[in-house]
């Protein structure tokens, strides 16, 4: 059996969920030699579960949306802490990136002239989100994996990647060479030698206990950005979306998707009454309905009434889900109730929320057409990662790259749904064209090589389980990992109890670098998971350590003891790097918004546009030239 | 009611294997899946098993369970008798790499053969225009999971490697459909599928679409209109004649 393979390339993209394909897919079209690595099947990646849909300011449904619009409503839903570059060429970049991937086979859900129909979600001013049913992910991951696949771009499937190997002699602040991993299918090594490194390895939810993310999410590029030089950036900013399934047990977390409430469903208490209203806060209350009857009729009415207290974004929505259960109206099974059956008919809630109503009907024995969902918060997404350059998408360490989840910025400290899938277009595309880029500027012979030192020291590091006693199971150190980050860094912290989890942590750590596993090399689970968890310990200390340090509360941080946002905290963002294995934390000052963007958020709106009338998805009507000219200005702006 | 599960799980890899007896507690609402995972936990930490999302939505984890082709996320216990044992074998059809885990590159490998989307231009104004009742068909074919369940329960490549190389399975047979009924595609596979994806040798037991756990009308709204297409084309006596007589040659 050969032990150790070496492969080399011009752009290796760590992850094959939307961002890793999209890189792949640029870098491959831009000329470099390509690789993908991911630890699952392909297809099979996060994205997947990815539902509702992508937000892109087409104008199909509202001719007034644009890019400025979007970006405005991006910042506002951060709490004003995202990198504004990100949040603009996302805005602007977003449309043509969906128009590609029905160039590419995609079939999007159809308004009644035939275009590409957008749906309502949080924080979204305008109906905004291509999609297809509730399962936008994942059509968008079968797109761009059958584009790959037919740009026979080589995929690395089930393969782990340990360790970003940096050239020899250079040390950490060196240039990148390649990355080192095994497969899991056999448990034998490989080296992929290239110059630029795209990490697009998702996020960190299997760190905490109630997750709508599958058992990939375990920070792994977060962790090698960190090993290897890079800075951390916003790591305290972890989203618990409103609304996960509670009960049974076994599905507890899974995700519910804001489109039920972006198509009606509204939220209720044991009381039966619809609590969302008692939970407006100031900076939203001018655009947010404050009766029953003018939510309901914002649905079909956007000229004359204001938004739903359902669709704020996902930070309020949650937190007042958890002051609802915590003051004791909440449902039998410890969530509250998210009720589309008395609000829409039956076969509207079948057609639009098709693997919502399976989801429910399979797993919980719940008909969503006839009953009430219970639903609960449930840690969903990390708008931290790696701190990247907004235009290029490359890291501090030369070489480097990164797109998606596992990168900082684009979000602030909150992220809108149906943001994410733009988001991993427009940046995966970035980082994949920057990345081949980078990597034909370097000529031939100056090419860094990896140090095969450094190959060998992880090497022996990753086998050292075999050696131990595996009455140390990883199994047991993750679920205590788990137990910690709910009960002390979840979705309400106080000083006190984030000190406890650093105490906590360590000790993990501790305890995470000694599991032992039994049996041998090939597919073994147990073995699988002893790696990833030093990766969760780390991404771990990161979030607690930074949350630690941000004495407010805002966005996807929510401090007991610091219960109001404050201003001095608002102009900065938390950076994270490792100094000879230590944790370092600083603030840096936000990057200054241009004044012509800043006047976006002088006047608050107070209701839609008296514009003439524009077709709800209900009812559309034949687009104007007017229209067209929108949608190709934003599309060539 | 928690209560205390017995499953036989076939262990082994390439070289052989047989069933091993685990005893683990369940609670109500749980699934094959949590049930595995417990004994990972508890008893076999190197148990492989392949799985993601555990929500029915990315079609890692299938598997046989008592002999019927299953995600086993989607297995609800409460499907059983709390005094059954629950079997849980590899899926069948192919080869296995170690415990419930399988080499599933055969399918990967017929899917890549599909010719690509070849999309018409757009219209004047920029865009493509569909309408849903067009992409309605097209939009259930692209609900599969890949969970290759219907590859695994078809019969003509179950117990028969010998058709691997020339029948490409149920779902691909899907793929070929959603690309041959889009709307804006423009690519002609019907040669292909009758030469190279072995089309022919469906004789539409439906066995495929019993097992979808998308419930995907495999055999009646794909492969059955795809024979139609590819018998139109290459026995139609009409077309035969049309295409000796004027000797076009087929593109």
């Amino acid at each position: 059996m050969v032990d150790h393979e070496e492969h080399t390339y011009d752009v290796v993209v760590v992850g094959a969920g939307g961002a890793g394909l999209r890189a792949a897919i640029e870098a491959h079209e831009s000329g470099a030699r390509t690789a993908i690595v991911c630890k699952s099947l392909l297809g099979k990646a996060h994205t997947v579960m990815a539902e509702g849909g992508i937000a892109a300011a087409m104008g199909n449904v509202w001719s007034e949306d644009g890019w400025k619009v979007h970006f405005r409503d991006t910042m506002r839903g951060g709490k004003m802490l995202n990198n504004w570059r990100m949040a603009q060429l996302h805005a602007q970049e977003a449309p043509e990136r969906v128009f590609e991937l029905e160039e590419w086979g995609a079939v999007f859900d159809r308004t009644d002239d035939g275009r590409i129909l957008q749906r309502d979600f949080g924080g979204h001013r305008f109906a905004r989100l291509a999609h297809v049913g509730d399962r936008t992910g994942l059509e968008l991951i079968r797109t761009l994996q059958n584009r790959a696949v037919r740009s026979r771009i080589d995929v690395y499937m089930e393969c782990t990647v340990l360790r970003l190997l940096h050239a020899g002699g250079e040390g950490r602040s060196g240039r990148l060479a390649g990355v080192f991993g095994y497969w899991r299918e056999s448990g034998t090594f490989l080296s992929l030698h290239a110059p630029a490194v795209v990490l697009a390895t998702g996020g960190i939810g299997k760190a905490y206990q109630v997750t709508s993310n599958s058992w990939e999410y375990t920070g792994d590029g977060h962790a090698l950005a960190l090993e290897a030089g890079a800075e951390l950036m916003d790591m305290e900013f972890v989203q618990f979306h409103p609304t996960g399934m509670v009960w049974p047990p076994s599905v507890k977390g899974i995700l519910v998707t804001e489109g039920v409430r972006g198509d009606g469903g509204v939220l209720r208490n044991s009381e039966g009454r619809r609590f969302m209203f008692d939970y407006i806060p100031e900076v939203f209350a001018s655009e947010t309905a404050d009766s029953e009857e003018e939510a309901d009729r914002w649905y079909d009415d956007k000229k004359t009434a204001r938004r739903p207290p359902e669709l704020l974004p996902r930070d309020e929505v949650a937190r007042a889900i958890n002051s609802e259960i915590k003051a004791g109206r909440g449902s039998p099974h410890g969530g509250v109730f998210l009720d589309i059956a008395s609000r829409r008919p039956a076969d509207v809630i079948r057609r639009r929320l098709p693997s919502m109503y399976h989801q429910f009907k399979e797993l919980a024995d719940v008909d969503i057409t006839k009953e009430s969902m219970e639903v609960g918060p449930t840690c969903h997404y990390v708008m931290g990662g790696i701190r990247v350059d907004a235009d290029t998408a490359a890291a501090s360490v030369p070489g480097l790259f990164a797109a998606g989840e596992c990168a900082a910025g684009m979000h602030g400290s909150n992220r809108l749904g149906g943001n994410s899938l733009g988001d991993l277009l427009v940046f995966g595309r970035r980082a994949g064209r920057y990345a081949a880029e980078y990597a034909a500027a370097l000529p031939k012979r100056t090419r860094p090589s990896v140090d095969p030192a450094e190959v060998e020291a992880v090497r022996s590091v990753a086998l050292a389980p075999f050696g131990r006693d595996p009455t140390a199971n990883p199994y047991t150190v993750h679920a205590k990992l788990q137990r910690v980050m709910q009960d002390l860094v979840g979705i309400i912290r106080t000083e006190s109890e984030l000190q406890r989890a650093l105490d906590e942590l360590a000790e993990l750590r501790a305890e995470a670098a000694v599991v032992g596993v039994e049996g041998h090399r090939q597919f073994n689970p147990g073995w699988h998971l002893a790696l990833d968890l030093t990766n969760m310990v780390r991404v771990a200390e990161c979030i607690a350590t930074a949350a630690l340090a941000r004495r407010e509360s805002r966005g996807g941080h929510t401090r007991d003891d610091y219960p109001k946002p404050d201003p001095a905290f608002g102009a900065v963002n938390h950076v994270l790097d490792l100094h000879g294995g230590v944790l370092r934390l600083r603030t840096e000052p936000l990057p200054q918004m241009p004044d012509e963007l800043r006047t976006l958020f002088d006047a608050p709106v107070a209701k839609a546009p008296d514009a003439p009338a524009v077709p709800t998805p209900a009812v559309p009507v034949p687009p104007t030239a007017g229209d067209f000219e929108r949608v190709v200005q934003q599309r060539s702006s | 009611m928690p209560y205390d599960l017995h499953l036989r799980v076939w262990r082994g890899d390439a070289g052989g294997g047989e069933l091993h007896d685990f005893t683990v507690p369940v609670e109500e609402g749980e699934v094959v899946l949590d049930a595995l995972h417990r004994v990972q936990q508890t008893q076999a930490g190197d148990l492989a098993v392949r799985w993601n999302c555990k929500a029915g939505k990315c079609g890692s984890c299938s598997a046989e369970i008592n002999g019927r082709p299953r995600l086993m996320c989607m297995a609800r216990l409460s499907l059983f008798d709390p005094a059954d044992t629950i079997t849980v074998t590899p899926m069948r059809t192919f080869p296995v790499i170690r415990d419930l885990v399988t080499d599933v590159s055969f399918n990967y490998e017929m899917s890549a053969r599909v010719p690509a989307f070849l999309p018409r231009p757009r219209e004047a104004d920029g865009t493509h225009r569909m309408a849903q009742e067009d992409v309605d068909r097209v939009q259930e074919f692209h609900k599969c999971i890949e969970c290759f369940l219907c590859q695994d329960v078809c019969h003509v490549i179950r117990d028969h490697d010998e058709n691997k190389p020339s029948f490409a399975g149920p779902r691909v047979f899907i793929k070929y459909a959603e690309l041959e009924m889009h709307p804006l595609d423009t690519n002609d596979r019907r040669d292909l599928l009758r030469e190279q994806a072995g089309i022919g040798f469906c004789n539409i037991t439906k066995c495929c679409s019993e097992v979808c756990p998308e419930g995907i009308h495999i055999t009646d709204n794909a492969i059955i209109p795809l024979k139609e297409r590819v018998a139109d084309r290459s026995y139609d006596p009409l077309v035969w004649l049309g295409n000796t007589i004027r000797r076009r040659p087929r593109k």
